[in-house]
């Protein structure tokens, strides 16, 4: 850090003038310098044009204006991969992983290794067992489908994938915003020795230790304006905040009233393989509880189970003190008062090609109707717009598609889904991935609201500072168990890491030196 | 930040809603009035009365059927029996007119209750064992077939005067009743999509299946019901065939299938599902019809006719698929 302030290092990717407009301007003349060997975080509120930008360069979309230059050498990608041969490497916000094949074919998609045209298979598994160590993801077999794996998993995939490939430029869309704080150090440690090696890497993120923790240098975009370049030495986060999110307060969480009713959820010894091993916990009215653990733990395997997303093997739901429920989908979940909110946006949430209001209202069609059959698009159009603003969701209308909304958008429209439907018992599955600051407080008071009507909510969030300023109670989920549940006032973050990594045995001692050497 | 709906939003404003529809069918109407100034141009006989009255009283089942097969494509399923079904059905309302003297509503009833139940199988078996409609419905596409030929015995069947006027021309307008009864289909079915829960719902599966299950809503009943409404309507498309040709031919109805689908895919329904019209697949079919006619008028030969319309066919593909990208440009990122 201490390196750049002897002389100005020749910029390795410079920006100049950039704009790029859609239905509206997106990005006004950006200009952006990026050195080798740093860091730079990119900050900005959702929809700030942060994605556009790093798509712009990584040759997925065209700028209206402007030029680039890598090296001192002009660089105009027109396709990603020209931008990967010219050494430019992208982690997409949302992820492009293809589902069918498996983990080792996409780390090297691009590069397969071959002999007379067939796929040299043992090399390629050896290829990609030492891809996936590095980010301690040992218990991964490489032959996975993709369409198999969490979210955090597949975060981890697109991460090694593009770690594996040697670039000078590395941009990085959000990549940690399904990881928790054991992956994310692993993660930090590979991108300090491709910074010690030179590397460029623009990071995206809205969690702020995070930048702190990582970058040299920090922008800040808003509407589509550089609003500030600073050494990330000096930048207070108050003040990055702000200039982040403009006028919009952040404002504090209003403590709620933590004392919960009846119970009104059970899950009795809930199994399905070796990933969902006899979990049990119990959800009070006006509660919420916090589910912790590591990607690939459990988390999003309990929540689907609860509401009949998956089969399973054996356990018991009942809502609070009645017969066990007999829940064969998600329908009679819904039926029985449950509602989730799946951690995957883009496959399980969206209709990306249909508008905004669509997709807001898809869950509670049938109260929008008149005479049986009709839908009454007033009222639909009405219930639509004040869950945008209640959410602040960021779109031109409401009849633009979901798909061209910012990934920040997208998972408000998703939350927004579910807040019609007045179900008892509320399942989200990190609800706020993708959220800037500001919004994410507004999530957080719809969920507190929530709670305080009698709600009973299960929130699975791989950011524990999230969970702490949430939760009643926290439970811990550790290969495919509930190790343990921490009571409000009980927990300490050290402990529930350690709670996390307590049923891995090998697994614990990779990710801790992670941490070792990033300190 | 506090703003209500803009006009963009506000779809129920017929202006801002129908925009881009209207614009949608004046591109294919524009085709059709090229197609038929074409066509006026190259033959003295073509622009009368006469050609678009006896064009107009040929395509009735192709219409209905087409009705389907959009609301099939739209939730991304594909419908490859409606030739065959067709077919079982006229061969069934032949036998339940002739043979057994039924009454027309009986035997009408009988050919309907032929196709819903064909349309019933095809649906359950896709979605109770979760197999690809293509495959499903190429299993009908045989089984029917079979089916009517053993109905009929394969022969053709003469019905003559037994099916009423159904297919006959009006005195004065010159239409049939058929072709009447099912442009009004066409426009119960794009009401059916563009107004209903269901048609809302059959959007949404082909959108995004997982993403509908996950709303808490079982797409297999919504699946079942659009295969139901093809087979259905395949039935009434075999009332109108009997009903125009006054007999009853096994054969009948071979490669239907594909014209109705190059007909909706014409009027801009998406092959992936969760896009389409059902107005624009009527297009579609006029737009086929006026082809046909009009080439079989200037003299054309068969093997010309075929290759001028499939040449249409990809033509009026890749303008919709150039169309859709320039709204679309968005890199799903
Ligand atoms: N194809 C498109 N059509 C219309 N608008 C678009 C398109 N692509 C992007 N936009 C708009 O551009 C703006 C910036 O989007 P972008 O994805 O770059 O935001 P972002 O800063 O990455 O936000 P987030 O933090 O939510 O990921 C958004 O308002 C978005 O709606
Ligand atoms: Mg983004």
């Amino acid at each position: 850090m201490a390196i750049a302030n002897v002389a100005e290092p020749l910029p390795l990717l410079r920006v100049r003038g950039v704009e790029k407009r859609y239905a509206a301007p997106v990005l006004t003349d950006l200009d952006l310098d990026l050195r080798g060997g740093e860091i730079h975080a990119l900050m900005g509120a959702n929809g700030a044009g942060k994605s556009t930008l790093s798509r712009i360069v990584c040759g997925l979309t065209t700028p209206d204006r402007g030029t680039m230059s890598l090296g001192g050498e002009p660089y105009q990608p027109h396709s990603r991969r020209a931008a990967q041969r010219a050494g430019v490497q992208l982690v997409m916000q949302e992820l492009n992983l293809v589902p069918t094949l498996s983990v080792a074919e996409n780390l090297f998609l691009t590069d397969l290794p071959g002999r007379f045209g067939f796929v040299a298979v043992a090399a390629l598994l050896a290829r990609a067992v030492e891809a996936l160590t590095a980010l301690g993801l040992n218990e991964l077999d490489p032959r996975t489908a993709v369409s198999r794996l969490g979210i955090g998993q597949q975060q981890l995939v697109a991460l090694a994938a593009a770690l594996a490939h040697p670039c000078r430029v590395l941009v990085l869309d959000e990549p940690t915003a399904a990881l928790t704080s054991a992956e994310i150090e692993l993660a930090f440690a590979h991108l300090r020795r491709l910074r010690a090696a030179g590397t460029a890497i623009l990071y995206i993120s809205h969690r702020l230790e995070e930048i702190r923790q990582i970058s040299d240098r920090i922008t800040v975009l808003r509407d589509g304006r550089v609003v500030a370049t600073q050494p990330a030495a000096d930048a207070a986060l108050d003040e990055i905040v702000r200039l982040m999110v403009g006028e919009r307060a952040v404002g504090a969480l209003d403590q709620r009233d933590h004392s919960p009713g009846d119970v009104a959820l059970r899950v009795e010894g809930l199994t399905r393989g070796k990933r969902l091993r006899n979990v049990s916990f119990e959800v009070r009215k006006g509660e919420i509880l916090g589910l912790a653990g590591l990607v690939g733990s459990g988390r999003t395997e309990t929540v689907r189970a609860i509401f009949g997303a998956d089969r399973t093997h054996a356990g018991r739901v009942s809502r609070g003190p009645g017969p066990p429920l007999t829940i064969a989908g998600p329908k009679d979940a819904v039926r029985a008062g449950i509602g989730m909110i799946p951690e995957d946006r883009k496959e399980q949430a969206l209709l990306l090609s249909q508008p905004v209001r669509m997709n807001m209202t898809l869950a509670v069609l049938p109260a929008f109707v008149r005479r049986r059959w009709w839908i009454d698009d007033a009222r639909e159009l009405r219930a639509a717009n004040e869950l945008r603003l209640r959410l602040d969701v960021r779109s031109h209308s409401l009849n633009q598609r979901a798909g061209e909304l910012s990934g920040g958008n997208q998972q408000k429209v998703v939350i927004a889904r579910w807040l019609l439907r007045e179900c008892d018992v509320l399942l989200f599955d990190e609800p706020t991935r993708g959220i800037d600051v500001a919004a994410k407080i507004a999530v957080y008071r719809v969920l507190n609201e929530l709670a305080a009507r009698g709600k009973a909510l299960v929130v699975v969030s791989s950011e524990l500072a999230e969970l702490m300023a949430l939760c009643d109670r926290i439970a811990v989920m550790s290969a495919g168990r509930l190790v343990t549940t921490f009571a409000r006032g009980e927990w300490s973050e050290d402990a529930i890491v350690a709670a996390a990594f307590s049923e891995y045995a090998g697994r614990g001692d990779t990710a801790r030196r992670g941490r070792v050497d990033s300190c | 930040m506090l703003k209500p709906p803009t006009a963009a939003d506000r779809g129920d404003s017929p202006a801002v809603r129908s925009l881009p529809r209207i614009a949608e069918y004046l591109g294919l109407m524009a085709v059709l009035v090229l197609l038929v100034a074409l066509f006026s141009a190259l033959s003295a006989h073509f622009f009368s009365r006469i050609t678009f009255t006896t064009l107009a009283n040929q395509i009735p089942s192709l219409t209905v059927i087409a009705v389907g097969m959009t609301l099939v494509l739209i939730a991304a399923g594909i419908d490859l029996s409606v030739g065959s079904v067709m077919a079982l059905g006229s061969a069934v309302l032949a036998l339940a007119r002739v043979e057994w003297q039924l009454p027309l509503s009986v035997a009408v009833a009988l050919c309907l209750a032929v196709g819903l139940l064909a349309g019933l199988a095809n649906g359950f078996i896709t979605v109770r064992w979760a197999v690809p409609s293509f495959i499903v419905t190429l299993g009908m596409l045989e089984v029917a077939r079979g089916g009517a030929y053993l109905v009929s015995e394969s022969r053709s069947v003469f019905v003559g005067a037994a099916m009423g006027r159904v297919g006959m021309p009006l005195p004065v307008i010159g239409l049939s009743p058929a072709f009447i009864l099912a442009v009004l289909v066409v426009f119960a079915g794009e009401v059916l999509l563009s107004k209903t829960i269901l048609g809302r719902y059959i959007v949404a599966i082909g959108t995004n299946r997982e993403a509908v299950r996950l709303s808490g809503i079982d797409p297999r009943p919504v699946v079942v019901s659009v295969f139901a409404l093809s087979g259905l309507l395949a039935g009434l498309g075999g009332v109108f065939h009997v009903a125009y040709l006054e007999s009853a031919d096994p054969n009948s109805g071979i490669g239907l299938e594909l014209s109705a689908i190059a007909a909706v895919v014409i009027g801009g329904t998406s092959l992936m599902g969760g896009r389409g019209s059902v107005v624009s697949s009527f297009l579609g079919v006029l737009i086929i019809a006026v082809l046909q006619t009009g080439l079989a008028q200037i003299g054309a030969t068969e093997p010309a006719k075929r290759i001028v319309t499939g040449a249409v066919i990809v033509a009026a593909v890749i303008l919709d698929a150039y169309r859709h990208t320039l709204g679309n440009r968005r890199e799903h990122d």
